[in-house]
């Protein structure tokens, strides 16, 4: 009788003892590469895909934060997206590197259609795909699709292209963003009233 | 050879795992909404059923009854169909991303399709062998496979068929399965197993 039961719980007790060595040992061998970080911080980033930073895009760029590379390179996303970063690879927040463009309140491109020739320069340069027209036919700008990267401007043969700002109006004001810990010094809190969008977006799962 | 051809055919069509002995419903309602999630439940499951039977099989033939522990059959069968499937999603993650992908969340989820489990103990009833362990799970799993794609390519044309408002979403379902049931009882007979 006891020497039965003993027996069933040593043969299942080694069955699970090999069984999690197996697992075990096959998560180690065939662990798959491919870092989730990456994913994070392509998440944070705003997909502007702009390429201010001196990367291809935004993927391009979190690869390159994840090898290393400084976090302060995307006038864009602004203090908001580095503070994020800085949260997120627990480093020390930086101010933005004026190398690569200041931050700047959300922008949309307008093309100022009377005067546009249709020579499609603009649609190759955006890279979101927000300009719609054809060769010889006016271009317009899908100002939902816009993420205000400038890039089409550099391109426009006439130069008929005009970054707006996006002045706030009753549906997209939002309060000031919170002083995060932080913060880059010299700008006093509140000073920009018109955020960025990402930072509009942070307030917002803030208060989630 | 006609033995293990009749094993198969036995399996697939005549004692069909869902639709005659009524293992494996859930996932059959469950992700039969989309042919293509279907394909992939479908996949998943012939490579889990085949693979946990053999395995199964070769730890009650060779640990088990040599032990006299046949009553540790079901917890020991649990273990080892878990530990089956969490190891080939490992393997399928490394070897093949792209079947990875296609088997997603289905892999995992099949541990806890009560077919994998009565595969394993109906094989100890049948008193299979080796081989004709092999082909019980995979005759299940294609037997699954068939009803389950079958199921999803009706659901999805009744989901745009003009059903009565009483019968819509699982109920038409309930009744398409039933009568599905009803055909493959018509099977019955075709061979004796």
């Amino acid at each position: 009788m006891w020497t039965s039961i003993i027996i069933a719980v040593g043969v299942l007790l080694g069955l699970a003892a090999v069984f999690g060595a197996l697992l075990g040992f096959a998560a180690e061998r065939f662990k798959v590469e491919g870092n989730p970080l990456v994913d994070q911080i392509d998440a944070l980033l705003p997909q502007t895909q702009c390429g201010q930073c001196g990367f291809p895009g935004c993927r391009p760029y979190a690869e390159a934060i994840n090898n290393g590379a400084a976090i302060n390179k995307c006038p864009p996303g602004g203090e908001a997206t580095i503070n994020a970063l800085a949260d997120l690879l627990d480093v020390e927040p930086q101010p933005l590197d004026s190398e690569h463009g200041a931050a700047q309140a959300k922008r949309v491109a307008v093309i100022r259609e009377d005067e546009c020739i249709g020579c499609t320069k603009c649609i190759q340069a955006c890279p979101v795909d927000a300009i719609l027209g054809s060769a010889k036919h006016m271009h317009t700008v899908i100002e939902s699709e816009c993420t205000g990267c400038d890039l089409c401007v550099e391109p426009c043969p006439v130069d008929c292209i005009d970054m707006i700002v996006i002045e706030p109006d009753i549906h997209s004001w939002t309060w000031a963003p919170p002083v995060v810990k932080g913060a880059v010094p010299g700008e006093a809190p509140g000073s920009r009233l018109i955020a960025t969008d990402s930072e509009a977006k942070t307030h917002e799962e803030s208060l989630l | 050879m006609t033995e293990y051809l009749l094993i198969l055919v036995s399996t697939i069509l005549v004692n069909n795992f869902v639709l005659v002995q009524f293992l494996g419903l859930c996932p059959f309602m469950g992700v039969s909404g989309k042919l293509e999630t279907a394909m992939g439940m479908s996949l998943a499951t012939t490579f889990v059923l085949t693979l946990s039977s053999v395995c199964s099989y070769l730890a009650y033939t060779y640990l088990l009854e040599p032990l006299n522990l046949a009553f540790l059959k079901t917890i020991t069968f649990i273990l080892v169909i878990a530990v089956v499937v969490q190891f080939t999603e490992m393997v399928v993650r490394k070897t093949s991303p792209l079947l990875y992908r296609v088997l997603g969340i289905f892999l995992p989820l099949i541990t806890t399709n009560c077919a994998v489990l009565g595969v394993a103990l109906l094989n100890l009833n049948r008193n299979n062998n080796f081989v004709e362990s092999v082909l019980y799970g995979f005759g299940a799993a294609l037997g699954f496979s068939l009803v389950l794609i079958f199921f999803a390519a009706m659901r999805e044309r009744i989901a745009v068929s003009d059903v009565p408002v009483p019968f819509r979403g699982a109920a038409i379902g309930m009744v398409t399965a039933g009568l599905m049931a009803l055909a493959f009882l018509g099977f019955t007979g075709l061979v004796s197993v």
